[in-house]
């Protein structure tokens, strides 16, 4: 069960899209992420999805993955989707019932909220499937680098993050070990209604918790005994460097950007 | 030349509860480690192995007497970060030492940490994965990687800082027993091959085998202090402290009260076949 955890999961591989520096590649999801709320026609939604699957396409990701990947947010998308088909109020109402009813906009509303957080979910997992978590951290400190003006602990928030990817796998085998010995213990972790079942986890959170925190002191003193003095002076292993593919795809990026926020104004 | 570490009448305590005495863990330690030397520190828990071999690069600090590694006091806060790159310490459990989630990233987390230009980072990596035999495992990710070479990343991530001396606080009591050769073999080989001052802190009798010197502590003190022939002939001292003999002396100690005559100082195995084959030989 805690296998299929996805987040932050990453397919190695060596098409172009591994090789965009991770700065564009948050640029360019940021962008698509503007253009997902901004686009407000079904042409609009067309060309955005035409461009995921292109993106798809390139990075040799398959179309399998990602859509895995929807499933743990599959109730977010029918709740919003519900949402918006039962409550939008408006002129054409094609059924009610009770406090229920569809309308056109109704209809048209559910369609591109599902259709956005589809598009957008699957534009971000798409990134962090085709960037290693180390990158991606690496070009978030380098884009926020600018903050630090403003007493923004960049190097520090980073760090915490690629600390918490590198301890996720040992966690996930930790509260599997500690779940086994409960188990051994008799501990029952399937049957009962969903109280019964929030309870029985409190006998593996507090080992797991303890366990993290002595984790937690004992990887702070190795860092210090490998000279962690925190980000000043820090040199890097992997030095980010923006290449000519990373300026093609920015531009690219910019242009659909445009487009989208030129069919809006258009009306289309 | 100074010596690698040195420490006066060194007292160390952790803090106690409120209304409480101070247990010292360390009562006055004076113990000299030269450069280029193997030196075991062997005790049982409790006996201050630990806490000791953690005031030699300043993750604890003295509460009496003074460390200095090669002459840096190390109660002098400008000299943490040179004190703390000459002496490089593995931990006993590789998983909370670890701190990137590639190979290589991890082992350039020190020199990162110490501002090497990037092209210099490089090299020390690679020649640092090759010195503890994972130079194949470069981009791999840790957490997929067995004990003993999770062990050895986390060596190869110290020598890339370029110390004069390791200490390994009990670096192979998790591991299984290949692990723990594979551990072992590569301390022996970075000892001999790049003449880096090994500490290894240890319960296990055997891995004091080859050392130039055992240190043994009891309560705080060191109770025995020469070479493995040495300490490990006293058996009497050694039982008093709480460690049992290696496997082959305490053969021959029965032996030799059974009658045969053979000597106390055979540690390895072959050593102690020959001292037998030799003693049945003179019968």
């Amino acid at each position: 069960m805690l296998k299929d955890i996805t987040l932050g999961q990453y397919f190695p591989g060596n098409t172009a899209a591994h090789k965009l520096d991770p700065r564009t590649k948050i640029l360019l999801v940021l962008m698509y992420i503007i253009a997902l709320f901004c686009g407000g026609s079904f042409w609009a939604y067309g060309l955005l999805a035409l461009v995921l699957l292109l993106c798809v396409r390139i990075s040799g990701v398959g179309l399998k993955a990602l859509v895995r990947g929807l499933k743990p947010v599959l109730f977010i998308i029918v709740f919003t989707g519900m949402l918006n088909l039962f409550f939008t109020p408006g002129e054409g109402v094609l059924w009610a019932w009770g406090p229920f009813h569809i309308t056109d906009s109704g209809l048209r509303n559910a369609a591109f909220m599902v259709l956005r957080i589809m598009l957008l979910i699957m534009g971000t997992f798409l990134m962090t499937y085709t960037t290693s978590p180390i990158s991606l951290t690496d070009g978030l400190e380098r884009l926020l680098n600018g903050l630090k003006r403003f007493h923004v602990p960049v190097h520090e928030l980073t760090m915490i993050m690629s600390i918490a990817l590198r301890f996720i796998p040992t966690l996930i085998e930790e509260t599997d070990k500690i779940m086994s010995a409960q188990k051994a213990r008799g501990a029952d972790f399937e049957s009962g209604n969903l109280m019964e079942k929030a309870k029985a986890l409190v006998p593996i959170l507090v080992p797991l918790f303890i366990s993290a925190f002595r984790r937690a002191d004992e990887l702070a003193t190795a860092m210090e005994c490998r000279c962690y003095h925190g980000g000043e002076g820090r040199t890097k292993l992997h030095v980010l460097k923006y290449e000519r593919r990373d300026y093609t795809a920015l531009f690219l990026g910019t242009l659909i950007l445009a487009a989208v926020l030129a069919m809006r104004a258009v009306g289309l | 030349m100074p010596d690698m570490i040195q420490t006066e009448s060194l007292r160390f305590a952790y803090p106690a509860d409120e209304g409480q005495k101070p247990v010292y863990a360390l009562r006055g330690v004076d113990i000299t480690i030269e450069k280029g030397s193997f030196v075991v520190i062997l005790g049982h828990n409790g006996s201050g192995k630990s806490t000791l071999a953690k005031t030699f690069n300043a993750v604890l600090l003295p509460a009496g007497g003074k460390v200095c590694v090669e002459g840096m006091d190390t109660l002098d806060e400008n000299l943490l970060l040179a004190i703390r790159q000459r002496v490089g310490m593995v931990f006993q459990n590789p998983d909370n030492q670890i701190v990137a989630n590639v190979v290589e990233e991890d082992v350039a987390f020190a020199p990162e940490n110490l501002g090497v230009p990037t092209e210099e980072i490089r090299k020390r990596v690679d020649a640092a994965l090759k010195a503890v035999g994972m130079d194949e495992f470069v981009t791999h990710a840790p957490h997929l990687l067995s004990g003993g070479q999770k062990q050895r990343i986390a060596i190869a991530g110290v020598i890339a800082m370029e110390p004069a001396c390791i200490v390994l606080d009990e670096a192979t009591a998790m591991l299984d027993p290949i692990g723990r050769r594979e551990v072992l073999a590569t301390v022996h080989r970075l000892n001999r091959e790049k003449g880096i001052t090994v500490v290894l802190i240890t319960h296990h009798m055997n891995e004091a085998e080859g050392a130039d010197r055992v240190l043994v502590m009891n309560d705080g003190r060191v109770d025995l202090d020469g070479t493995p022939k040495e300490v490990f002939s006293q058996l009497k001292r050694l039982r008093a402290t709480g460690l049992t003999a290696p496997d082959t002396v305490d053969l021959l100690d029965r032996l030799r009260r059974g009658g045969l005559d053979v000597p106390l100082d055979a540690l390895t195995v072959e050593e102690c076949a020959d001292a037998i084959a030799d003693a049945l030989k003179k019968r």
